[in-house]
C-alpha cells in the first residue's frame, strides 16, 4: 500500500533556531530541512535569519550566506548559479524550483527550504537522485541512426524540424517535475516520470533520429508511460516554464497513431 | 545495499508492449458515454411520474434498450479500466494487488451483464 503517513524515522521535529545578525534590521527568516545520516536523529526545521541589506537577491545567495557565515555544516548542491545547470533544485515554499533563480522577494513571510519531495536524503537538501538518472539513461538519449553520417558535413535538419525541439532542449533535468508528480512518488520504480518522457519525446521528435519506432516500442508499457494521468504538476512547477504534460501527450499520440 | 546497478533495477523486465489499447478504450468509452447519457437521462426525466406499464413499454422499446445496453458495455468496461488504473496506482503488496485486480474485474462483468439481462428481459417482455 501506499504510505500516507511519514515513517517514524521520518517525522520532522523542530530544530535549532541560529541567532539573529547584530545590528541587522532588514531580515529574512529561513526555515530549512536539516537530517544528518550520521547522528541518528529525525529530520528537523533549523532556522537562519538572512540580513537582507548585505546579501544578493535569490534565494541560492542566501543559502550560500547562511553557509559561509552562519552554519557551515548546512548541506546543499549548487553549481552555475544561473538556472541552467539544475543542481539547486529544491522545495522552496510548496513548490519545487531552483533556488538560484528564484528571488527572494518572490517569497512573503518565511522561506520555508526542504529536499525535492519523495526522494531518498542523501544529506539535508541533497537528494538521491540515482534511479532518476538510471532512468535517463534508459531511454538512451544519444542520436541513433542506421545510415552513416555524411563524410564532408553534420547531418543536416530542416529549420522547421528543428523549430520541434523547442520547448524539449531547453530541459536541464533538475528533477523538479519528476519529484513534484503524484504519480511518479507512488511508482517512480517503474514510471518514467515527466522529465524523463520530456527527453524521451526530445528524440522521438527529432527529424534526424532514425529509431523512433524502437524508442515507442520501449516506452510502451502500462507503466513507464501510461502512469501519467495528466495531473499537469510537472507544467506548473518547471523552474524552465516547459510542459512535459504536453510532450507525454504528444508520445501518446503518436503510440495511437502507430495503431493504424 | 544491492550489487545490481540501477540501470538493471529501472529496465527490469523490459517494456510490456501494450497500454495505448487500454488508453484508447477508456477515451472512446468516456466520449460514448456523453451522448449515451444525454439519451439516458432524457428517458427517465421523461417517466417522471409515468405508471409501471407504461415505464416497462418504453424500456422495451428497439432503441431504449439499444441505447440502455450499449450505455451499461461503456459504462461497465470504463469502470473496469479506470479502477484497473487507481488499484495499480495505489496497491504495491503483489498478493492484494492480484486479488483487488480480480474482484475488479468480476464485479464489473456481473454488475454489467445482471444490467444487461434486466433490459434484455423487458426488451423480450420476459
Amino acid at each position: 500500500m501506499v504510505e500516507l503517513a511519514l515513517p517514524k524515522k521520518s517525522k520532522v521535529g523542530t530544530g535549532k533556531t541560529h541567532p539573529k545578525p547584530e545590528g541587522a534590521t532588514n531580515l529574512k527568516t529561513f526555515n530549512v530541512y536539516r537530517w544528518s545520516p550520521d547522528d541518528g536523529e529525525n529530520p528537523h526545521i533549523d532556522t537562519y535569519y538572512v540580513n537582507l541589506d548585505d546579501c544578493g537577491p535569490m534565494i541560492l545567495d542566501g543559502l550560500i550566506k547562511i553557509k559561509n557565515e552562519i552554519d557551515p555544516g548546512l548541506t546543499f548542491r549548487r553549481s552555475c548559479r544561473e538556472g541552467i545547470c539544475g543542481s539547486c533544485a529544491m522545495n522552496i515554499n510548496g513548490t519545487n524550483t531552483l533556488a538560484c533563480t528564484k528571488g527572494m522577494s518572490e517569497v512573503d513571510g518565511d522561506i520555508n527550504i526542504y529536499p525535492l519531495p519523495h526522494q531518498p536524503v542523501v544529506k539535508d537538501l541533497v537528494p538521491d537522485l540515482t534511479n532518476f538518472y538510471a532512468q535517463y539513461a534508459s531511454i538512451k538519449p544519444w542520436m541513433q541512426t542506421q545510415t552513416p553520417p555524411p563524410p564532408d558535413r553534420e547531418r543536416l535538419q530542416s529549420k522547421e524540424d528543428r523549430a520541434k525541439l523547442d520547448g524539449l532542449y531547453e530541459c536541464i533535468l533538475c528533477a523538479c517535475c519528476s519529484t513534484s508528480c503524484p504519480s511518479y512518488w507512488w511508482n517512480s520504480d517503474r514510471f518514467l516520470g515527466p522529465a524523463i518522457l520530456l527527453q524521451a519525446y526530445r528524440w522521438l521528435a527529432d527529424s534526424r533520429d532514425e529509431f523512433t519506432g524502437e524508442r515507442l516500442d520501449n516506452l510502451e508499457d502500462p507503466f513507464r508511460l501510461y502512469r501519467c494521468h495528466t495531473i499537469m504538476n510537472c507544467a506548473n512547477t518547471c523552474p524552465k516554464g516547459l510542459n512535459p504534460a504536453k510532450a507525454i501527450a504528444e508520445i501518446k499520440k503518436m503510440m495511437v497513431e502507430r495503431q493504424g | 545495499m544491492s550489487m545490481r546497478t540501477p540501470l538493471k533495477n529501472v529496465r527490469s523486465l523490459g517494456s510490456a508492449k501494450n497500454g495505448t489499447s487500454h488508453y484508447w478504450h477508456q477515451r472512446v468509452t468516456a466520449i460514448a458515454m456523453i451522448p449515451l447519457f444525454v439519451i439516458a437521462i432524457a428517458y427517465v426525466v421523461s417517466l417522471v411520474g409515468a405508471d409501471y406499464d407504461r415505464v416497462r413499454y418504453v424500456l422495451s422499446l428497439p432503441f431504449t434498450s439499444l441505447v440502455l445496453l450499449l450505455l451499461i458495455g461503456a459504462v461497465f468496461y470504463h469502470m473496469k479500466l479506470g479502477l484497473q488504473v487507481v488499484i495499480e496506482d495505489y496497491i504495491h503488496t503483489e498478493g492484494t494487488k492480484m486479488v483487488l485486480l480480480l474482484l475488479n474485474t468480476f464485479f464489473c462483468t456481473i454488475v454489467g451483464l445482471a444490467s444487461a439481462l434486466a433490459v434484455l428481459k423487458l426488451a423480450f417482455g420476459g
